[in-house]
């Protein structure tokens, strides 16, 4: 945490100076109020000075004003500070994940990923907030307290020494079994939020297999084991409080009995008894306030923690220092996908996923990759974009090794539709422009028109211009791989590569999808993985994968007479009887 | 971390000269949910500032909601008023005994015999009327020693008035404790029976996740603000009644000034906080937004890259965090401030009351120890104001929360069972609907008059595009929405004279996304059939081609399956939803049979054991398969709600309509080439 807070807070350090300069008047505004208290009752009242009283009333005033300015200017500041480090750490987070390869990705996932940006971050940002106003001034206000408490009088501080400890011990006796419990009880908040997401997932099932009693006495066992626990956190605070202030209003019975003697001995006027009332209580006060929000420090270092592991993160996947110079792109014409013996297998795997992998997909031709689920397909294609690394071999786009090309080069040679159809929130049209921020809304419903997307597109509502939510959630899953397609046809790339990209959607829509294909696109070099055999039937060549190796390769009249595999797919999706009809 | 033990609030935090003696109550917690910085906001990014509605009317039906625990209220408030009243004299004693120490310390100068009136009489002979006017409030008893027994006695006084305080403090916080949790218990309860007595209408039409924190956040919101604020509310209330009547005896004048003082900090409260309260929606707005876009980004990391799309994102991004930057250090300041501005006019408070105090103790018109005490209660005055006005803005919070859950339990509740069901004493199967009609939503027409009949052990095939209303038919038979018009009956008997429970006993399903739950694998098989025996359930695992599986498994039927079933393939998934189907031996059976993304292999399996489930049964298939359609007994084609074709499948074929030309489309093409 501390190396997270001194990279960030850096460009903040005068800011920061200013602030602990602004505490500074503040501890001593608020230590010095007593002190003047004090004065008053000493020489004004007991010597009954009214000129006195006014006089130091005026500076108590002016404590009071000084006080307020700078507490309020530290509260500024700190606020500035302190959202500003949080809006500083979150952009270098972002901007590390836009370096990072789909293996850093897949290491923390995507999730984990947002609530880092966002959760903790957030709280890395409050514990700055707090420390910056509340934190720091607590040892200040302890240390001065005891400055001035000894001054009033030494022999009373000594006091100190015995309520401090009483009061420390009583707290961490406290936290010791306040913070399991804490844990627990978060555990049992999880739980019971689990089994209600359970419940909610599967209310058909549930209804449909008459267990609705069934999941509500669960619940009841879980809503019981909760409402024990959180009882039994509840009643420990209940007795915390209570003791903490017997604790301090016990310490202001004993000031006043050793007190009296002290003044009864003539070692102390009386005004320094009250104020030294005044400034054990701050002390006291500022003891348990740091207490408290130390609590929380932990907590932020667990945060502070995951942040820095993003920071800290090297990408496996970096551009080449001096980029191989390519000829640009040429419209209309196709790329070229060479694999050549490629081997790649996972960090850390045992066995490589691929292996022995060559093939050649030429300008204008459509090649297939078909195989069981784990057979390597959609890691294959994601060697193409140098989403990874290959181990072994080289993968190579229009006659160069993807390693040594500039990834923005690369990926603009690439029109890929990736198995999930990620669509973003905003428009159809913004979706699509995903691809070309140029294109036309005539290029667009051509496009859409050749992914079949044309007709539901004319029936939403604003049509080019109907509101596309997150992920795509307001269209069917077919509809989004439409969109998915068209977005990737707008981008008029070479090459085409479809993920698994029809199966959402149904068998005529698939084949004149297909069609259209062949009829606008015909000049693009097209990689299509599928696992639906009519999907590929009709590819200039099929490779067939198994575990990880290419075991076929040929048309689909070729493979059906010569290969076992294939042979089996087809099979197990067109059943023997279907196949002799 | 949750409950009670907040980020302490700027309540006590930065608070200065803390109230000297005996100016605490046992009830003030430093974790109070103030406004001040590290209050409930600043960690509250959770749940968005909102407004009730309705607020007097949800506010009391959350108080009715407490009536099962009156009696306990009542001692709770007995206990308070007993702790705060021993607290707010606290105060008084102490400075009784200032007093007395103040007046020994001037005995003991004074020489033996001589009386009070004498001294003050001499005073003013000297002159110094001013002093002699102050000794006249003093209780002197001239060159005697300091009276420690005295002194002790008092003090003993004060440390056991403190002392009760603590301990009806205590007690009061510990009743409460049981009070607000139970409260919590039955709302909880009461939701999750209210949940299985919804109609499903209500899951379409309602997000899982709003759902969700219904149950969980609003409800936990609603605890935390019953555990903490109401006991706050109760004993702030009765502290500012408590010190204002011993201000008041104390001394009128003063206390009119420390009175002043309250309509100031209300103001200034209410002024800070409705400004912090904007701050804080647009920090959560932006908040809601930069998220959104981070999960955005991060989710479609590979499209962003794919489409050169990096530098944009970067921008947006940029510019939301900026957004974001504005609004919470406005809101974190703003409420900052009036921690500070409190403690301002405390300060105040606290110099006019030494300074006027002061002049009043010297010219003799107040004792010292009285300026003492009220000193201190004007501290203890301004703090339980403060938190009441916070109190107010937690507890429209918690009172939205309330509302939203309300308005869940006022929801209305499926259609009761009829009072005498009729039980079928076993069933054949024989399923019939009847000119049924049947709409989601009242304006957008989906099943009208619609008629089939399936005999006892016939497999009903229902094919067509996808949003057909395939799905709706299956629902409509299980009895989860209810007709519009028309009737279904099982055996002859209309469904809705049979209890939901009976009638869903009769079906089994296997449906497309499998539903597994957290448990062992036996647990899931026998999901629906409570005392199975572990013979049945192995049986059913061996007809559903799983029994070998799983006994690959480590801990066989024991594997656990933990929260989305990641040990399990989709495929293994659906082989155990079969199992768990043959165990139930329905008399009826509703099958989603899609097998996407399962492996050739898996698919087979699959494939045998759904064969075999079916054999003998009614079988209501959405089918995506030849066989199945060709087998089927009677296949009913559908399009945009309504059975367009009905038939077997060599009259659809021959009639030539739209099954036939589904048929050719989807599968004469793969098949031709295939073969």
């Amino acid at each position: 945490m501390i190396r997270l807070l001194r990279d960030h807070l850096r460009p903040y350090r005068n800011q920061i100076v200013l602030v602990l300069g602004l505490l500074l008047v503040q501890a001593i505004g608020n230590l010095y109020l007593p002190t003047l208290n004090g004065d008053i009752i000493n020489n004004g009242v007991a010597k009954g000075d009214t000129d006195y009283i006014l006089r130091i009333g005026g500076w108590m005033l002016l404590a009071s004003f000084a006080l307020a300015g700078a507490a309020i200017a530290a509260v500024y500041l700190g606020a500035r500070i302190a959202m500003g480090f949080g809006r500083d750490v979150r952009g270098a987070i972002f901007r590390k994940v836009e370096t990072f390869s789909q293996v850093e990705v897949n290491h923390f996932g995507a999730p984990s990923l947002i609530t880092r940006n966002t959760n903790d971050v957030q709280q890395v940002q409050m514990l700055v907030f707090m420390a910056l106003t509340l934190m720091v001034s607590a040892p200040i206000l302890i240390v001065g307290g005891i400055i001035m408490a000894l001054q009033q009088d030494v022999p009373l501080s000594g006091l100190l020494v015995v309520i401090l400890p009483i009061m420390v011990a009583f707290i961490a006796l406290v936290m010791s079994r306040a913070i399991p419990l804490f844990q627990a009880m978060q555990k049992k908040l999880d739980r019971i939020n689990q089994v209600m997401r359970e419940t909610l997932a599967g209310v058909r099932v549930i209804r449909a297999f008459v267990r609705t009693r069934h999941e509500e006495e669960r619940f009841e066992v879980t809503n019981r084991d909760l409402f024990d626990t959180s009882i039994r956190v509840n009643r420990l605070f209940a007795v915390t409080m209570p003791v903490m202030t017997a604790i301090l209003n016990l310490s202001t019975v004993a000031v006043m009995w050793f007190g009296a003697i002290r003044v009864d001995s003539g070692d102390m006027p009386i005004g320094n008894l009250t104020a030294f009332l005044q400034y054990l209580m701050q002390i006291l006060f500022s003891v348990l306030m740091a207490v408290f929000m130390f609590v929380f420090v932990p907590r932020a270092a667990v945060s502070a923690g995951r942040v820095r592991e993003v920071l800290d993160t090297v990408p496996s996947i970096r551009d080449p220092e001096q980029p191989a110079a390519l000829p640009s792109a040429v419209a209309r014409m196709g790329g070229r996908i060479e694999f050549r013996d490629v081997e790649f297998r996972y960090p850390g795997a045992e066995q490589p996923i691929l292996r022995d992998v060559s093939f050649v997909a030429r300008p204008g031709e459509v090649v297939a990759i078909v195989g069981s689920t784990g057979s390597g397909k959609s890691t294959l294609v994601n060697l193409i974009p140098r989403f990874y690394d290959v181990t072994a071999g080289a993968v190579l786009v229009d006659g160069v090794d993807v390693r040594e090309m500039d990834r923005r080069d690369l990926w603009s040679r690439l029109g890929v539709v990736p198995q999930k159809a990620f669509l973003f929130s905003g428009t159809v049209a913004s979706n699509l422009r995903y691809g070309d921020e140029e294109a036309t809304d005539d290029q667009l419903w051509h496009a859409l028109e050749i992914a079949q997307g044309r007709d539901f597109v004319e029936e939403m509502d604003g049509r080019l211009e109907a509101e596309i939510d997150q992920g795509g959630a307001n269209v069917s899953g077919g509809q989004r791989q439409r969109l998915a397609i068209a977005r990737a046809l707008v981008k008029r790339a070479g090459t085409l590569i479809f993920d698994d990209s029809f199966s959402a959607l149904d068998f005529g829509t698939d084949a004149r999808l297909r069609a259209a294909l062949d009829r606008e696109m015909g000049w693009a070099t097209r990689l299509v993985v599928a696992q639906r055999v009519g999907t590929i039937m009709k590819a200039d060549r099929i490779l067939v994968m198994d575990e990880g190796r290419i075991v076929g390769s040929g048309t689909h009249a070729e493979l059906l007479a010569g290969n076992e595999t294939y042979r089996e797919i087809v099979y197990s999706q067109l059943s023997e009887a279907e196949a002799v009809a | 971390m949750t409950g009670p033990m907040r980020p302490p609030a700027g309540g006590d935090g930065a608070r200065p000269p803390a109230p000297a003696g005996g100016g605490l109550r046992p009830g003030m917690r430093p974790g109070g949910r103030g406004m001040g910085p590290g209050g409930g906001h600043m960690m509250g990014l959770t749940m968005p500032p909102a407004k009730a509605r309705d607020f007097r009317g949800s506010f009391l039906r959350l108080l009715r909601r407490l009536r099962p625990e009156r009696t306990l209220i009542v001692v709770v408030f007995v206990l308070a008023i007993v702790s705060v009243g021993f607290a707010v004299t606290g105060p008084k004693i102490l400075g009784n005994a200032t007093n007395d120490i103040f007046a020994g310390m001037i005995s003991k100068q004074i020489p033996p015999g001589v009386t009070q009136d004498q001294l003050e009489a001499g005073l003013r002979a000297q002159g110094k009327g001013q002093l002699a006017d102050m000794i006249s409030t003093m209780h002197l008893t001239p060159g005697q020693p300091f009276d420690f027994t005295a002194l002790g006695q008092v003090l003993l006084i004060l440390a056991g008035v403190y002392l009760l305080s603590s301990f009806f403090g205590w007690m009061q916080a510990w009743i409460m404790a049981g009070v607000t949790q139970r409260t919590v218990y039955r709302l909880r309860q009461d939701v999750d029976t209210k949940l299985g007595r919804l109609p499903l209408r209500y899951f379409d039409s309602h997000p899982r996740g709003d759902l969700l924190s219904r149950v969980t956040n609003d409800i936990d919101n609603i605890g935390q603000t019953l555990q903490q604020s109401l006991t706050q509310l109760i004993t702030s209330l009765l502290t500012i009644l408590g010190v204002l009547i011993l201000m008041l005896t104390i001394s009128w004048e003063l206390a009119v000034i420390s009175i002043l003082a309250v309509p100031a900090s209300i103001v200034i409260t209410i002024l800070i906080a409705s400004r912090s309260q904007k701050q804080f929606v647009a920090q959560w707005a932006s908040t809601g937004s930069l998220n959104g876009h981070v999960e955005e980004m991060h989710t479609g990391h590979s499209v962003v890259k794919l489409f050169g799309r990096q530098q944009e994102a970067i921008d947006v991004f940029d510019r939301e965090n900026g957004k974001l930057y504005e609004a919470s250090y406005r809101a974190q300041f703003i409420s900052g401030i009036i921690q500070p501005a409190m403690n301002f006019i405390s300060n105040l408070n606290y110099v006019a009351i030494a300074v006027i105090g002061g002049v009043r103790v010297a010219t003799g018109q107040m004792s010292l120890g009285d300026v003492i005490a009220f000193i201190q209660y004007s501290r203890q005055f301004t703090f339980p104001i403060v938190q009441t006005a916070s109190i107010a803005n937690v507890l429209q919070s918690a009172i939205a929360s309330a509302e939203r859950v309300f308005e869940l339990l006022d929801e209305p509740e499926e259609v009761a069972d009829p009072v005498e069901p009729i039980r079928l004493p076993s069933t054949r199967g024989a399923v019939a609907f009847e000119d049924i009609s049947f709409r989601y939503e009242p304006d957008k027409p989906l099943i009208d008059d619609l008629s089939l009949v399936a005999d006892a052990g016939h497999t009903i095939a229902i094919v067509g595009p996808t949003g057909a209303g395939k799905t709706t038919l299956v629902n409509l038979l299980m009895r989860f929405y209810e007709l519009d018009g028309g009737r279904i009956t099982i055996d002859g008997v209309d469904t809705r004279d049979m209890t939901r429970d009976d009638l869903r006993r009769t079906f089994g399903m296997v449906l497309q996304d499998t539903w597994l739950f957290h448990g062992t694998i036996r647990e899931n098989i026998a999901y629906g059939c409570d005392g199975a025996s572990e013979a049945e359930i192995i049986r059913a695992a061996e007809a559903a081609h799983v029994d070998h599986f799983v006994r690959t498994l480590p801990e066989g039927y024991d594997t656990v399956i933990d929260d989305d079933a990641t040990n399990l393939s989709a495929g293994e998934k659906q082989l155990l939803t079969i199992a768990r189907a043959f165990l139930a031996d329905p008399a009826i059976l509703i099958l989603d049979e899609a097998t996407s993304s399962v492996d050739t292999r898996t698919e087979l399996l699959i494939r045998r054991a759904l064969d075999r489930l079916m054999h003998g049964r009614t079988a209501f298939v959405i089918a995506h398969r030849l066989s199945t359609i060709r087998d089927a007994d009677t296949i009913l084609v559908m399009n945009r709600g309504a059975i367009v074709e009905q038939g077997d499948h060599e009259s659809l074929l021959a009639r030539g309509g739209f099954y036939a030309e589904l048929y050719n489309s989807q599968f004469t093409e793969a098949l031709a080439e295939a073969v």
